[in-house]
């Protein structure tokens, strides 16, 4: 049977078709949540000689990924009042196939890196297409919400990819989880501010919400 | 064709009927209603079979044609798999694509009788079931491909047989992925909740149920077996994939197959009380992620 | 243990003043912290310990020059701050001073730090202590600009992060992401992963630098942010954001990689010039200008850090230069801003009759930022056109020759139009005390000593942070 962080890596996979498919925003920040679950769980399956620096990121990463910032951007939704994405820039259908590409290019490239040793083959491309696919989400869709979600999934394939780091550079998978301050700060400002779309000069951009 | 081969497509022709009334009944009991008998089909079947039929002077042959095709389409495609796990009781290299092509033409008949009627329900109905079809069949090839990549066969029977076995332990993920993509599949092609709700009574809702508005007598007798048997088919691919798993004797595998097909047809009857049917512009995104989801476990296999 | 205190100090000031409740001892703090760091940064050169222990906080020529520039800036601005914040309408002086201390803070560490993983620190912490003072004006154009800019730049931090992560994987021995220990082990460095390092490291402090086609959140951060800040953003943020790129490519150079740099360095520097020459010619409001002229100068310094050689002197005597009279413009722009309420060209004339400081100095500022003799500015454009002369890259110099001319239409447009001409009935005056002309008159009389003339202490630095960009021993 595989071993279990290639499991979590997959469903981490798994999670980021659910974010590129999905119209409603708080399936988005489900999935957002459960990548987080899964990633809490990710250095205890990679690492298994636990210390306490293990543990210790792995709470942390529960704590913010999986815990506060979902809650944070259920808030926000409630707040907002915003139920659903509208038709990104290049189409649901589109940004799923892309995705899988992404996937595809990822798994591709890796072997051409001479990346050292980790402990799972899966680690890098699965990094590798998250970030892809955060970057995918957050500059192809208009609601500032799904933006930010496209943010967390950037950071979070930052953050896998750091973990193939964490023997060498201990303390450098935590400076990642500082950018989930970044996160945080977008969220608050949507809340106070009722940030609901990015901001477009172009009025006529307000037009298409007719249609949903 | 070995006995249990013989066997197995005669218990899948004759159990086909019975999926159907098993997804409805337990539809009904999760919303708390009694439902009709599990059996049902069977007797609408012979009802239907005894009437006589009605045919609109605007058809043509294509008409009673449509019908006809879907029957004996299904029934040959029935004969490529390998429901005993050994072996099927047609089988050549490239078979899978026979199967999807022979389903297909099933479709493209109905679909062309249905336009036959001139009726612009039916109309509207086969416009979208070949819409949600353009997106069914990649996901449906790319499944395939998985198994083939997995096995190296390109045959039902390698696919869906012993080299499946073999290899199951060490393909595990692809190969769960992949059933998982075909059992989204089968939801399309059997027209069942998310894609189509095959209980809704209004016509602008319906995708499969309006092209067979106009049918009556034995050709509707021979729409709603050949529908039965499809799911039949369809649940026999997602069963198969997962009972592979087991290194069983071969009326073992039968066996367990059949079992399969109940449980495959409980699930469908869960999966419809839970969903709700997508909006139709949403159909496709929910495709071309089960394609995305098996062009991953096919991505895994290759690297 | 100075360097600790000149990053510690004004995080910690920064913290009381936040949490203090009188208001009239803040501002006499931020001088007094910016007057503290300059006295520390000066002593520093006087020392000129270049053997201290390479750990994680070092002092190198080109970090020195960095920490110069941030400095001095600052004190520039914070004395600034003290008049502007009188006259500001919104009241919110005790956010602005401590985000500016914050942001001393932040950058002083990028400037000292010899750490990878410390400098993006250094660089994400400035994003943040920045964001509430872009947003000081709290209307609506400011929310755009504030979100604009947090968006771009955190996606900019996230994939610098990414390049910091490759580098550390493409090291083989030495202490981790250490410079020093980079540079000396520089040829056992996987080079794959050290090209990936590169590209997400260039786009990543790009992005922070404003290179284009990175740079679309600045015109709109430094058009709305409150012209000291806008100074301070030009002058100090964006050295800091080259030092952390020309720590890249001093690793980069050390592993003998300058030919996979030089194309993207070219591109991204012969884009951002492209751009701001277009962009400037029918730009209406000052500060939107200025930020244009901040993109094609970044555009320059990553040309010249792809030229290499004497490129690299010309880039860090660039960098001086252009951090103190961006510090300096943008300051006599702000008091623009005092007299006539807004940054639209168009509302003000005759600023030479009204404010004849002000009006001198955006006079000497235009001539300084497009780099005409007698001003520092030229002395770097004319080494950076020369190394590309002389490496042959003939038609580099041409093109850039050439758009440093449109740069040259577009701003003496724009700010001729605005100092010369008859004030409208009416208009008001300012009075030109003190904070407000000695901050910009200091910057650009600093500009005008380094075009004449370079002192031996600041020559010998230049050259040393030039062999380090080079791929020498910093």
């Amino acid at each position: 049977m595989q071993p279990f962080h290639d499991v979590l890596l997959l469903l981490v996979v798994l999670t980021n078709f659910w974010v590129l498919g999905t119209t409603r925003l708080s399936s988005m920040i489900r999935a957002a949540a459960m990548q987080g679950l899964l990633l809490a769980a990710l250095p205890v399956a990679l690492y298994p000689h636990v210390s306490l620096h293990i543990v210790g990121l792995a709470i942390g990463t529960l704590l913010v990924k999986a815990v506060v910032l979902p809650h944070f951007l259920t808030r926000a939704i409630r707040e907002a009042a915003v139920r659903r994405e509208i038709e990104p820039l290049i189409g649901f259908t589109a940004s799923l196939i892309l995705g899988a590409a992404a996937v595809a290019l990822s798994f591709a490239i890796t072997p051409r890196l001479e990346l050292p040793d980790t402990p799972s083959g899966v680690l890098i491309p699965v990094a590798l297409s998250t970030v892809i696919i955060g970057l995918l989400v957050l500059t192809t869709r208009n609601k500032a919400l799904t933006q930010v979600v496209g943010y967390l999934i950037l950071e979070n394939g930052i953050y896998v990819f750091g973990l193939s780091q964490a023997e060498r550079v201990p303390f450098l998978v935590e400076v990642g989880v500082l950018l989930d301050v970044f996160a945080g700060v977008f969220i608050m400002g949507i809340v106070v501010f009722h940030i609901n779309r990015e901001f477009d000069s172009l009025d006529s951009a307000r037009l298409t919400e007719l249609r949903d | 064709m070995s006995l249990t081969a013989a066997l197995g497509l005669l218990a899948v022709l004759l159990l086909a009927p019975a999926l159907p009334g098993i997804a409805n009944r337990v539809k009904s009991v999760v919303t708390g209603r009694r439902g009709a008998p599990v059996l049902q089909l069977y007797a609408d079947l012979w009802k239907s079979w005894r009437k006589g039929a009605v045919y609109s002077p605007t058809t043509t042959i294509l008409f009673r044609l449509g019908p006809v095709v879907m029957v004996c389409t299904a029934l040959l495609a029935a004969g490529l798999l390998p429901l005993d796990g050994t072996t099927s009781p047609i089988r050549f290299t490239g078979d899978l694509v026979a199967f999807a092509g022979l389903l297909a033409l099933g479709r493209f008949m109905l679909v062309l009788s249905a336009l036959d009627t001139g009726s612009s329900f039916e109309g509207m109905g086969a416009s979208r079931e070949v819409t949600f079809a353009v997106f069914a069949e990649p996901a449906l090839i790319l499944c395939f491909t998985v198994f083939v990549v997995a096995t190296g066969d390109l045959r039902l029977q390698g696919m869906l047989g012993q080299p499946l076995t073999h290899t199951w332990v060490a393909t595990a993920p692809s190969l769960l992925l992949g059933a998982a993509s075909l059992f989204i599949v089968s939801l399309a092609e059997t027209n069942r909740v998310p894609i189509d709700d095959p209980l809704t009574h209004l016509e602008l809702t319906m995708v499969h149920e309006v092209m067979v508005l106009d049918h009556s007598g034995p050709d509707l007798a021979l729409i709603l077996y050949a529908s039965a048997l499809k799911m039949a088919l369809f649940g026999s691919l997602v069963v198969r994939v997962l009972v592979a798993a087991a290194a069983v004797s071969t009326p073992m595998a039968l066996g367990l197959l059949l079992i399969g097909l109940v449980v495959y047809a409980m699930a469908v009857g869960v999966v419809e009380s839970v969903m709700a049917r997508l909006r139709m512009n949403h159909v496709p995104q929910l495709l071309v992620g089960a394609s995305a989801t098996a062009g991953f476990g096919l991505i895994l296999l290759l690297r | 243990m100075l360097l600790l205190a000149l990053i510690l100090l004004p995080a910690a000031t920064g913290a009381v003043a936040w949490l203090a409740p009188t208001a009239r001892w803040r501002p006499r703090l931020l001088l007094a912290i910016a007057a503290i760091h300059v006295a520390g940064t000066a002593s520093l050169w006087w020392t000129q310990d270049w053997s201290a222990a390479e750990g994680w906080l070092s002092v190198d020529a080109l970090g020195l020059v960095v920490l110069t520039v941030v400095s001095v800036v600052f004190f520039a601005v914070s004395l600034y701050s003290v008049r502007f914040l009188e006259n500001a309408k919104v009241p919110g002086a005790r956010m602005f001073i401590s985000c500016l201390l914050a942001f001393l803070a932040a950058a002083s560490l990028v400037a000292l730090a010899h750490h990878f993983a410390l400098v993006w620190i250094g660089m994400e912490a400035t994003t943040l202590a920045l964001a509430p003072l872009v947003f000081f004006r709290r209307d609506r154009r400011s929310l755009e600009a504030v979100w604009k800019y947090l968006v771009l730049s955190s996606v900019g931090i996230a994939l610098a992060l990414f390049g910091t992560f490759f580098l550390a994987a493409a090291q083989v021995e030495g202490r981790p992401l250490i410079l020093g220990d980079l540079v000396r082990t520089a040829a056992s460095l996987r080079p794959g992963l050290l090209r990936a390092a590169f590209v997400f490291l260039l786009v990543g402090y790009g992005t922070k630098m404003g290179l284009a086609p990175l740079h679309s959140w600045k015109p709109d951060t430094y058009g709305e942010a409150p012209s000291p800040v806008a100074g301070l953003m030009a002058g100090a943020l964006t050295s800091c954001a080259f030092l952390g790129l020309a720590r890249t490519v001093a690793v980069m150079t050390a592993a003998h990689q300058s030919d996979f740099i030089r194309p993207p360095l070219f591109a991204l520097g012969i884009v951002s010039l492209v751009i701001s020459a277009g962009f400037m010619i029918g730009q209406t409001d000052l500060k939107r200008l200025l930020a244009y002229s901040s993109v094609e100068h970044m555009g320059i310094l990553a040309i010249a850090l792809g030229i290499g050689g004497a490129g690299a002197y010309g880039a860090a005597l660039h960098l001086l230069n252009n951090g103190l009279i961006k510090g300096s413009i943008f300051l006599a722009v702000g008091n623009v801003v005092l007299l006539s309420g807004t940054s639209e060209a168009s509302a003000t004339r005759g600023v030479l009759r009204r404010a004849p400081w002000t009006g001198t100095m955006l006079i000497a500022g235009l001539f300084a930022v497009t780099g005409s003799p007698p001003f520092g500015l030229f002395v770097s454009e004319f080494t950076i056109l020369g190394s590309a002369f002389h490496a042959g890259l003939t038609w580099l110099a041409i093109v850039m020759l050439l758009l440093f001319a449109i740069v040259f239409v577009g701003m003496a447009r724009l700010i001729l139009g605005v100092v010369y001409g008859t004030p409208e009935a009416g208009a008001g005056t300012l009075t030109e005390s003190l904070p407000l002309v000695l901050g910009p008159l200091v910057l650009g009389g600093l500009v005008l000593v380094l075009g004449l003339y370079i002192p031996p202490l600041l020559q010998d630095t230049l050259v040393r942070a030039a062999n380090a960009l080079g791929g020498g021993t910093p």
